[in-house]
């Protein structure tokens, strides 16, 4: 199993992370045309948290008991049994948000395009390597594996 | 060796996923009361609001079943047990055996003594799909335009969310002087209190329903005050118990719920049980109870799937935890939170034109959350309840707008960014 | 004050089309001169903040960032650069000396690029070092001029002659001497691990030790300078050798100032100076006005290091370089360093670095022919710094006689750095030149020691393919042979001096 490791010792603060998160979730490596037309963006599946030299990206820690997949009444968070990484079936969501509030990272976001849904960074197993991991310009993002 | 569970709610289904986890060969037998199996409970009143469609309702689908290789029986309610024999006694007068047992039979509706109530038609509890399937019907057969909901709890504002969205003019009736007043603090629930009267909901509250009128079909409904309305459709929705009555004389010791200890062993050997029929440790007040939510009975469900196959697991125990979006207003309600400064806890808010926080705290630790409104990264806040973090080097900082681990000690954040977050299960 | 006089000397130009309004480069740039106008939506730069050190450029994802020299494209002077211009005005502003960092940047200093290496035609054959076995290994220190062997029996020889401690070299090329202090502990912790890779390496400068690096202890030099900043016994102890610092290219004849802010916390523990006093290195050795001096200092080491680690003297080539060497090696250090006119530092004044010193191909060829001369070279090994930058380089300056060399400024560009020239600001946003907090984390030392790294492979590689193909297999085999080299555009004197032929000129 995947996980992105968080190194906030090497995190320059730069948030070419969310951009490229954005892009990944568009669905395009063309940052320009996406940025100029692409008219509803979506938010990035991770946060940059910042406090003075203190900073960092955080985004799903891909739990080996994950509280958000207990959390779900919904069936809409799932372990994909392919990658090991934790997803979100954005139509079977229906928004009661018990997965926002029971993550302890805090990084389950909420969205609303046209049908209210949970967003999560899901280590971009359809892309490959993370866009946030491939842009991140020192390595303060990167892939490991964990467990067996 | 046969494991059986009765009940297929979540407690029962996330045991089933830890028995196959370890035992692959042995017998399960899935035995419920329900028509419908695999389906998820809290999702009956967004279906009924057209907010999720049948398809979507099964939050366990019959591949899973299949796949896990679970034998089911449907529409077979457990009316007794023995214990020294083994064996369930169902309604339909079937006997089935049993090696390790697991109790998940959940809650049922309380109701409580309206007169009038018998041989009317138009008078609902709302807690399985069945109920929603009659009140649906209901709805559409008479076509109904305004509706009572007794009982200002969430699945009552749930229920009339749905209502709402259906077109129905919607009265909320609640004992108490204010809706939500288990989960919520005053504030919050005069917060969703306007807000469901902004979309048209009326709340009446410190009232009840005392009389049912009407002929083979509700008409009319009388408060305790003396007020009387019209109305064709009465849901309640005051509360739910444990699910244990067919236990009275199993032996196995229930006081409100079924007692377990942490591996989820009830009081007889070989029998389980997990979920809202069950009570136990509340982590803040260390009370035993009954915390009748949805991740508590994954989590007890887990473990005690665990301990059936003999692999050792223990539940630490819980806290009581919701989140709920009502008439557009997410809120999110962690630990207790309804406790006041005048008791030894410390109280600290935040409020502006779009946001309501609170924190509760007791000794620097976090007993309880309310957000409502901004309920992002309100994980953070459970987390820490749960880990019992002492907050004092960073007290300041939990309200602010961009709170998060960077204020966090780092050998925590360092913990939780690089290492494998662990919170409920040891 | 009035408004100064100085343009600025780059310019960003943001292509708007491209600007995505990330603000990557807002967020960046140590100096500010990236900001954004959220009324106009729109990024500007303010040009005069700008030094050129291509960070944002770097960082920008949609390369909507070009950083461009400002031409100042004042009347045509063959005397009057604009930089000689500007200088003036700056001075005339300030009334300072002007400082700035790095190595000279003038081109009549550098002769490397007008000497060419020979190859195998024909009567001799070349090597093929992807076949053939092929030596860049080498030893520094002293080589004893005979061995006594003691012959048990027939079978049994026993080396009866105390060999001088060596410092082994996997590649002839060490990272220079640079403080904690002139550059973040990010940086040379990126150099260590380099050098631990390489199996070469790095020079703590006169810093002090940071506790982080005294695992790297084995591929460490560690440096004795007039400021004697965290030397203790245990220092000197760390390390695999000392090198005795009497002066460097940039700055020679002039001592260094770390100004009191610099000295935080952790620089106040590794230099052994209370937090925020100057940390003064005096122009000379306050104990060293001589040879005789210098070969108490040597000693003195030695003896605190029992003789177990080689003990080096570094001094900037300046005019009597030679006679001075030759003074270094008898009083007994057992490596010579010389650092040439282009050698780089983090802070210097102007006039100094451009106009003080020879160029170091000049003294490699000078010491190594009076040490040869006085038959003492096989007593001390000659590491020569200041100005390599390429595999060619190294090359050419062991042609000429050295026998390893030390890059600085090449190493931190391999790093990172784009020769801004700014080092002496403290505001480095590779995270090189810095020792603020948010800065030097930028340079991740996992990265940093790959690719330092990453450049001495492709060196060796390219190292043993030049030799190769002048039918050498071995780089001591190279030291001293200047028949290799030829000279393009040099005049006779320069030429004699060098010890080569002219291109065209045969054995």
């Amino acid at each position: 199993m995947k996980r992105i490791l968080v190194r906030e010792e090497y995190c320059i603060g730069c948030k070419l992370c969310e951009i490229n998160c954005v892009a990944a979730q568009v669905g395009s490596s063309n940052l320009i045309k996406i940025y100029r037309y692409v008219p509803e963006l979506p938010e990035p599946n991770l946060i940059v948290e910042e406090d003075e030299y203190t900073t960092f990206a955080i985004q799903c820690r891909n739990c080996d008991d994950p509280m958000c997949l207990k959390a779900c009444i919904t069936g809409a968070m799932h372990r994909d049994s392919f990658t090991g990484a934790i997803r979100v079936d954005k139509e079977r969501c229906v928004g009661c948000w018990m997965c926002v509030m029971a993550c302890p990272i805090g990084v389950i976001k909420r969205t609303n395009d046209g049908k209210k849904a949970a967003s999560k960074c899901e280590l971009c197993v359809d892309r490959g390597t993370p866009a946030c991991v491939e842009n991140c310009p020192n390595e303060a993002l990167v892939l490991i594996e964990v467990g067996e | 060796m046969r494991y059986v569970i009765v009940g297929s709610g979540p407690a029962g289904l996330s045991a089933i996923e830890s028995i196959r986890e370890v035992d692959r060969d042995n017998e399960v037998l899935l035995v419920t009361a329900e028509k419908y199996v695999g389906y998820s409970k809290p999702l009956i009143t967004y279906l009924l609001g057209k907010m999720t469609e049948k398809s979507k309702m099964f939050y366990r689908t019959e591949e899973f079943l299949k796949e896990n290789d679970v034998s089911i029986l449907p529409e077979t309610k457990i009316t007794g047990l023995a214990t020294e024999d083994k064996l369930l006694f169902a309604e339909n007068g079937e006997k089935i055996e049993y090696d390790k047992l697991l109790i998940a039979t959940g809650g049922r509706p309380f109701i409580s003594e309206i007169e009038g109530l018998k041989g009317q038609d138009g008078i609902f509890t709302f807690t399985t799909w069945e109920d929603e399937e009659k009140v649906e019907n209901y709805i559409k057969e008479n076509k109904i335009e305004d509706a009572i909901v007794l009982g200002g709890g969430l699945i009552g504002l749930k229920t009339t969310e749905a209502l709402m969205k259906l077109g129905l003019k919607v009265t909320i009736i609640e004992l108490s002087d204010r809706i939500l007043s288990v989960t919520f603090d005053r504030k919050a629930s005069e917060i969703i209190t306007r807000a469901l009267k902004k979309e048209g909901c009326e709340v009446i509250t410190g009232d009840t329903v005392v009389r049912v009128k009407g002929k083979k079909r509700i008409s009319k409904i009388t408060l305790k005050s003396g007020k009387e309305i019209n109305t064709q459709l009465l849901i309640i929705a005051i509360g739910v118990k444990p699910n244990v009555e067919f236990l009275e004389d199993s032996g196995i010791d229930i006081n409100r719920g079924i007692v377990v200890n942490e591996k989820m062993e009830t009081s007889v050997n070989d029998v389980y049980a997990a979920g809202d029929c069950t009570e136990f440790l509340d982590l803040i007040d260390g009370q035993r109870k009954t915390i009748a939510i949805w991740p508590v009975a994954v989590s007890q469900g887990k473990v005690a799937g665990y301990n059936m196959v003999g692999k050792d697991s223990k539940y630490p125990g819980g806290i009581p935890m919701n989140s709920v979006e009502l008439a557009g207003v997410p809120t999110v309600s962690v630990g207790h939170t309804n406790l006041i400064e005048e008791n030894g806890f410390e109280v600290l808010t935040f409020e502006n034109k779009d946001t309501y926080k609170k924190i509760v705290l007791k000794d620097n630790k976090i007993v309880g959350a309310i957000l409502v409104n901004n309920i992002d990264r309100a994980g953070i806040y459970t987390g820490l309840i749960l880990q019992r973090i002492d907050v004092s080097s960073f007290k300041n900082k939990l309200l602010d707008e961009n709170f998060g681990f960077v204020y966090l000690p780092r050998e925590f954040r360092k913990m939780m960014l690089e290492g494998d977050v662990k919170v409920w299960l040891e | 004050m009035a408004k100064t006089r100085t343009p600025p000397e780059f310019i960003l130009e943001r292509d708007d089309y491209k600007c995505i309004r990330c603000l990557v480069c807002v967020r960046v740039c140590s100096y500010g001169a990236n900001f954004y106008d959220e009324k106009e939506n729109r990024v500007y730069t303010e040009n005069s903040k700008c030094v050129g050190c291509h960070f944002c450029e770097a960082v920008c994802p949609t390369e909507a960032i070009t950083v461009k020299r400002n031409k100042f494209d004042i009347k045509p002077s063959a005397h009057w650069t604009s930089e000689e211009l500007f200088d003036v005005i700056k001075q005339a502003e300030t009334g300072g000396i002007l400082l700035t960092s790095m190595g000279n940047d003038k081109p009549q200093f550098n002769y490397f690029d007008r000497l060419v290496l020979n190859a195998s035609q024909v009567t001799n054959p070349s090597i093929d070092p992807l076949r053939e076995p092929m030596e860049i290994r080498t030893y520094l220190g002293k080589k004893d001029a005979y061995l006594e062997i003691f012959e048990e029996n027939e079978s049994q020889v026993i080396l009866k002659t105390e060999v001088s401690q060596q410092l082994k070299l996997e590649i002839p090329v060490m990272f220079s001497a640079m403080s904690y202090g002139s550059i973040s502990l990010n940086a040379i912790k990126s150099l260590a691990r380099a050098a631990e890779t390489m199996g070469t390496f790095f020079n703590t400068g006169e810093g002090g030790l940071h506790k982080d690096l005294k695992r790297f202890g084995k591929n460490m030099i560690v440096q004795c300078a007039s400021g004697r900043f965290g030397v203790d016994i245990d220092y000197l102890n760390s390390g695999a050798a000392v090198e005795i610092k009497i002066g460097q290219g940039a700055k020679p004849g002039i001592g260094g100032h770390l100004p009191g802010e610099k000295v935080t916390e952790a620089i106040s523990e590794t230099r052994m100076i209370p937090v925020g006093t100057d940390a003064i290195s005096p122009a000379p050795h306050h104990d060293i006005y001589s040879i005789e001096d210098l070969r108490q200092l040597i000693f003195a080491i030695k003896e605190a290091t029992r003789y177990k680690k080689p003990v080096g003297v570094k001094i900037a080539a300046v005019h009597n370089v030679a006679a001075i060497a030759s003074g270094i090696v008898r009083a007994g250090a057992d490596f010579v360093t010389i650092d040439g006119i282009r050698g780089g530092t983090g802070a210097t004044p102007k006039i100094t670095r451009d106009h003080v010193g020879i160029p170091i191909e000049f003294a490699i060829a000078v010491v190594d022919q009076r040490l040869r001369e006085e038959g003492i070279r096989h007593m001390a090994s000659v590491v020569v710094a200041g100005g390599i930058r390429k595999s060619a380089d190294v090359v050419k300056a062991i042609a000429l006689g050295a026998d390893a060399v030390y890059i600085g400024t090449t190493a931190l560009v391999s790093l990172g750095c784009h020769l801004c020239q700014r080092c002496y600001l403290g505001k480095c946003n590779w995270g090189i030149a810095t020792q603020d907090p948010k800065l030097v984390k930028r340079l991740n030392p996992e990265i940093g020691a790959r690719r330092a790294s990453n450049l001495l492979k492709a060196w060796t590689l390219e190292i043993k393919e030049i030799l190769g193909g002048m039918g050498i297999n071995a780089i001591e085999s190279l030291r001293g042979n200047r028949e290799v080299l030829r000279g393009v555009g040099l005049n006779e004197r320069e030429l004699q001096i060098l010890g080569i032929k002219a291109a065209g000129e045969a054995w």
